[in-house]
């Protein structure tokens, strides 16, 4: 199923060079430099999916109890601990939901509804993996996840973070489009899954919609952190202070942005909550910082610098141009 | 190009679990737990006492710990060797010295092979469970049924043979099994396996020939897995534990009596190197007020009886 390389793009081609340096200031609401917004994975992953041709779901013979298992222990145990710790520091979670949870385990759901939560898509199971899906088949599975998550929350979907970070390179086209058509300009308004810079960005998409990237974190995530850096838990939490004392001081210039993307499964396991809980402790414990969710974010650059930001990256480059 | 139209279907999508073996349940909604003595946490010191044959066959992986190197690999059989050796009298002292009650999971292999170190674990009056007939002996899907199941007898009747004693707890090498294991622990008389990572507390398996408890005994806080697999220093590993043994005080504190299970090695904490740091883990733990030294049947045990009592009022 590998792709020719005359089929591949070289580039995505949803953004523009924009350098880091001599933005338009951006100022969060009542004057904060930074946005700060925690995104709890809450995931479904199946002991014995169906075959994908390019991915395989477990690397060992069905049943996968090690994998599987240890998923399950971020629904079981870890998620009342991190929903209890977030609370403790007026955090409300944005939430990547693999969206069969709401059929699961609808008991998390109520929880988090009730501490006003937002729920953005990750898909069906994040054992389904976007890879050979044809258009018509993304499309039916994004739309499917949006619908769940109105159906059990009452919520229009803004943003998206692929299953399992699996795309096509329609993967963005289709989620915002699926949006519109179910909620307007309420729905598919933001991406999670690219990782190039440290404010919003603008998004090209074919449809022409108003779209942005919200910053979320590939390098604060705690399973990039545990599971593929394989980092102890005490340098998690200094990483973590010192990726906000970094952007915390930036944000005087114009405002960034920090996300913490987390995993019951990880984060809450009883020797990583000390580390965790003193990083969130550092960082609610300043002033002017904006404790926000991933749509309000997305929605306060929409309205407010979106335009603005267009603007400046033809700017750079015409100005890039002239070299 | 597009999928088979049953990669978008959803067969199991429905309250509960995507299979049958167990109930879907969040641990803080469960009636709280309390412990012998009032006690908060239950320390289950698990001590893995392993035989990682020469002649591995890696069928179907090369179990994690095992010959890496073409055979003869003598590095890793001598060093995996030095464990039952020289670092199981150091933990030995260890255990003895902070009051420590340790469980025993044992290759059968080993136990026919190493009689003298079987009785120096039978004469302490500890508890032993069956880790499989060797660390190559696996339990995987797609095994031959009856190989397995002969596997399985051979390995449980044959400690309770040399050793003595019951033999009600079961951990599979690397934590592997097929899809019939659970019925096959069953069938030869296991009452608690500890191959599931999925909680921190017991819960009721299902299998065809009746109910399983599954133990939870970490990966994440184990030392092959901090120290050896994630490179930590013992130091780090150190904290970890402490940080992991506040936590459980806490949690108990407000939830009801919860378990420290620690699985350790002596191929690898029994080292000169590293010993200290597993005395300083069981000189933390043991000074805490509220802790329970048990062994894994008697956590097992001592929860169970509290499921009944709540079932029958």
């Amino acid at each position: 199923m590998g792709r020719q390389a005359s089929d591949m793009k070289e580039d995505p081609g949803f953004y523009d060079y924009w350098p880091y340096h001599n933005r338009p200031k951006i100022e969060w609401p009542g004057g904060a430099r930074l946005a700060f917004w925690v995104a709890p994975n809450i995931e479904f992953y199946e002991l014995d999916p169906p075959a994908n041709p390019q991915r395989a779901p477990w690397p060992r013979p069905t049943p996968a109890v090690g994998g599987y298992s240890i998923r399950d222990y971020g629904n079981r145990v870890g998620h009342v601990r991190q929903m209890d710790l977030l609370e403790k520091y007026g955090i409300r979670g944005s939430i990547s939901l693999s969206t069969a949870l709401c059929e699961h385990h609808p008991e998390i759901i109520s929880m988090c509804r009730e501490r006003d939560w937002e729920f953005f898509s990750h898909g069906i199971y994040n054992t389904r993996y976007t890879y050979g899906m044809s258009e018509a088949q993304e499309r039916d599975m994004i739309r499917d996840a949006m619908q769940t998550i109105h159906r059990h929350t009452g919520q229009a979907c803004a943003g998206y973070l692929a299953p399992a970070l699996s795309h096509s390179e329609l993967t963005l086209d289709l989620f915002a489009e699926v949006g519109s058509e179910l909620f307007g300009d309420e729905g598919g308004i933001y991406s999670c899954d690219l990782f190039h810079d440290d404010q919003p960005t603008p998004i090209r998409l074919r449809s022409g919609k108003r779209f942005v990237s919200i910053p979320y974190s590939l390098e604060m995530n705690d399973t990039i952190a545990y599971v593929v850096n394989k980092i102890e838990p005490r340098r998690y939490g200094q990483q973590i202070k010192d990726n906000f004392d970094r952007l915390y001081a930036e944000g005087a210039d114009s405002g960034t942005i920090m996300c913490i993307p987390t995993h019951n499964y990880q984060v809450s396991c009883p020797h990583r909550m000390r580390a965790y809980e003193e990083a969130l402790e550092y960082i609610t414990g300043h002033d002017d910082v904006w404790v926000t969710t991933g749509r309000e974010i997305a929605d306060y650059f929409l309205e407010h610098y979106y335009d603005d930001a267009l603007d400046d990256i033809a700017e750079k480059a015409v100005a890039g141009m002239g070299v | 190009m597009s999928l088979d139209k049953s990669y978008l279907e959803y067969p199991q999508r429905s309250h509960g679990m995507d299979h049958d073996r167990y109930d879907w349940s969040m641990l803080s909604e469960r009636r709280p737990v309390a412990w012998p003595g009032g006690a908060k946490l239950a320390v289950w010191i698990n001590v893995g006492l392993q035989f990682y044959p020469l002649n591995q066959q890696g069928t179907p992986f090369k179990v994690p710990g095992g010959m890496t190197m073409p055979y003869p690999d003598l590095r890793h059989y001598s060093l995996r060797d030095y464990g039952n050796r020289v670092g199981i009298y150091r933990f030995f002292k260890a255990f003895d010295q902070y009051g420590v009650k340790p469980t025993f999971a044992m290759s059968t292999r080993l136990a026919e092979r190493t009689p003298y170190l079987l009785r120096a674990v039978v004469e302490r009056g500890d508890e032993i469970l069956c880790h499989g007939y060797h660390m190559d002996a696996l339990h995987y899907g797609g095994q031959d049924g009856a190989e397995e199941a002969e596997l399985v007898e051979r390995s449980i009747d044959g400690l309770r043979e040399l050793s003595g004693q019951q033999i009600t707890g079961w951990l599979s090498p690397a934590k592997n099994e097929s899809s019939q294991t659970p019925e096959l622990l069953k069938a030869n008389g296991i009452e608690y396996f500890c191959d599931w990572v999925n909680d921190d507390m017991p819960y009721r398996f299902r299998t065809d020939n009746g109910e399983l408890i599954a133990m939870p005994l970490s990966t994440e806080l184990e030392d092959y897995f901090v120290i050896g697999q994630n490179l930590h220093s013992e130091s780090s590993w150190v904290e970890q534990v402490k940080d992991a043994t506040d936590f459980l005080l806490t949690e108990a504190g407000e939830q009801g009596g919860r378990i420290l299970a620690l699985n350790i090695h002596p191929w690898l904490l029994g080292q000169p190197h590293r010993i200290g740091h597993l005395e300083r883990v069981l000189e933390y733990i043991s000074a805490q007020d509220g802790v329970w030294m048990a062994s894994a049947s008697e956590i097992c045990n001592a929860w169970q009886v509290q499921q009944e009592v709540a079932n029958e009022s």
